[in-house]
């Protein structure tokens, strides 16, 4: 390619030529162009927090895109085949791996979040919102 | 009991149940008290621990969900391009510190921080990838689509891109260079395609409107006049 102007472009990480085109049975890449940003609600609240956390500079962008890779590989490693679906899900355990190892919250701490909001949901009827007050919330790490 | 209104499930439940695998257990038979599944369970602990700690505020984390999803998309980038295609002294500044042009037109911040524009020629033909995670140019871009984020293309693009290229449809003259960009959390990549032909005299605005997502990934190229007027 042209070096003009570029000088400073770092390196490919392949080049080819159009003719390469192998014909080998390959995953196919899923194609879902009209698919919303995000699947489900929680996706998005995963994605909003770890935005917070780095505004926050609890961690930068290289140490999340690192946990990230990690989670990413480590679900590959129990079996997903990871074609793009189940993304928040890697991006979520990335979150919880990285709030932990910057001491942000401990795990007995997430725990207890966790059981109370299990029980929150036992002792609310059906059809009605599931809510846990900051008080309540806070006191389990006081 | 609270059974009057049977539609009125939280719309999370579909999705989770899915990847759930705690979500068959026990009280599926009598709906008599709500039910979180492990996945919103997670989500809501981690806010809860967040918002306790001072971390995060919920409602800024509308505010960013909202951006994200509704403003921030590759209409941006389209300008970016449009304006490379229309102005050859901004097409050179691209070039040399994509960063600097593209903040120019308003588009800046989280993971747009350092940019790197790529242009396409008659020889050469750039396409984008993050092989370890996702990394994407959000502020001209927007959020990555899903085959972005799959396994499948992080893999296959960088051992076969010309195959890739055919899968997306993209068809380039035998010779053509095919050139593989890495993103990492400190370079993002923009491609720019080539301008279509037959769009002489056209404005600016014109001509974002034939400038596609995939063009900027490099999965495709920028639509011409004709299909712009079909569709």
């Amino acid at each position: 390619m042209s070096e003009v102007g570029v000088g400073s472009l770092p390196e490919p990480i392949a080049t080819a030529t159009a003719t390469s085109a192998a014909i080998a049975a390959v995953p196919s890449i899923p194609h879902r162009d009209d698919a919303p940003v995000f699947q489900a609600p929680w996706e998005a609240e995963a994605f909003a927090m770890v935005l917070a956390l780095h505004e926050r500079q609890v961690f930068s962008w290289t140490e999340w895109a690192s946990v990230l890779a990690d989670a990413i590989f480590q679900a590959q490693q129990e079996g997903d085949p990871d074609i793009g679906d189940t993304y928040y899900l890697h991006w979520l355990s990335a979150l919880e791996n990285i709030v932990l190892a910057k001491g942000v919250g401990a795990p007995d701490q997430l725990q207890g979040l966790a059981e109370a909001w299990r029980q929150a949901a036992l002792t609310t009827p059906h059809g009605m919102p599931i809510e846990l007050t900051l008080e309540k919330s806070s006191k389990l790490f006081k | 009991m609270s059974h009057n209104k049977p539609g009125d499930h939280r719309s999370h439940h579909s999705h989770d149940d899915e990847h759930s695998p705690a979500s068959t257990h026990d009280h599926n038979h009598d709906h008599d008290h709500s039910h979180l599944d492990v996945i919103a369970v997670r989500v809501r602990s981690l806010q809860s621990l967040l918002v306790a700690k001072g971390y995060i505020d919920p409602d800024a984390l509308n505010a960013l969900i909202d951006t994200y999803e509704n403003q921030i998309g590759p209409r941006n980038g389209a300008r970016v391009v449009a304006k490379a295609w229309h102005d050859p002294d901004f097409f050179i500044w691209l070039n040399a510190d994509a960063t600097a042009a593209i903040a120019s037109l308003g588009f800046t911040g989280r993971q747009g921080e350092h940019m790197v524009a790529v242009a396409n020629t008659p020889d050469t033909h750039n396409i984008v990838v993050c092989t370890l995670c996702s990394c994407y140019p959000w502020p001209v871009l927007g959020l990555p689509p899903s085959w972005y984020k799959s396994a499948p293309y992080r893999s296959r693009v960088v051992q076969d891109p010309a195959s890739v290229l055919t899968e997306f449809g993209v068809t380039l003259p035998a010779e053509t260079h095919i050139t593989v960009w890495d993103s990492t959390a400190e370079v993002r990549y923009l491609v720019i395609p080539m301008r279509p032909a037959g769009t002489e005299g056209w404005s600016e605005e014109q001509l974002a409107t034939l400038v596609t997502r995939d063009s900027m990934i490099g999965t495709g190229q920028a639509l011409s006049p004709s299909q712009v007027a079909l569709a």
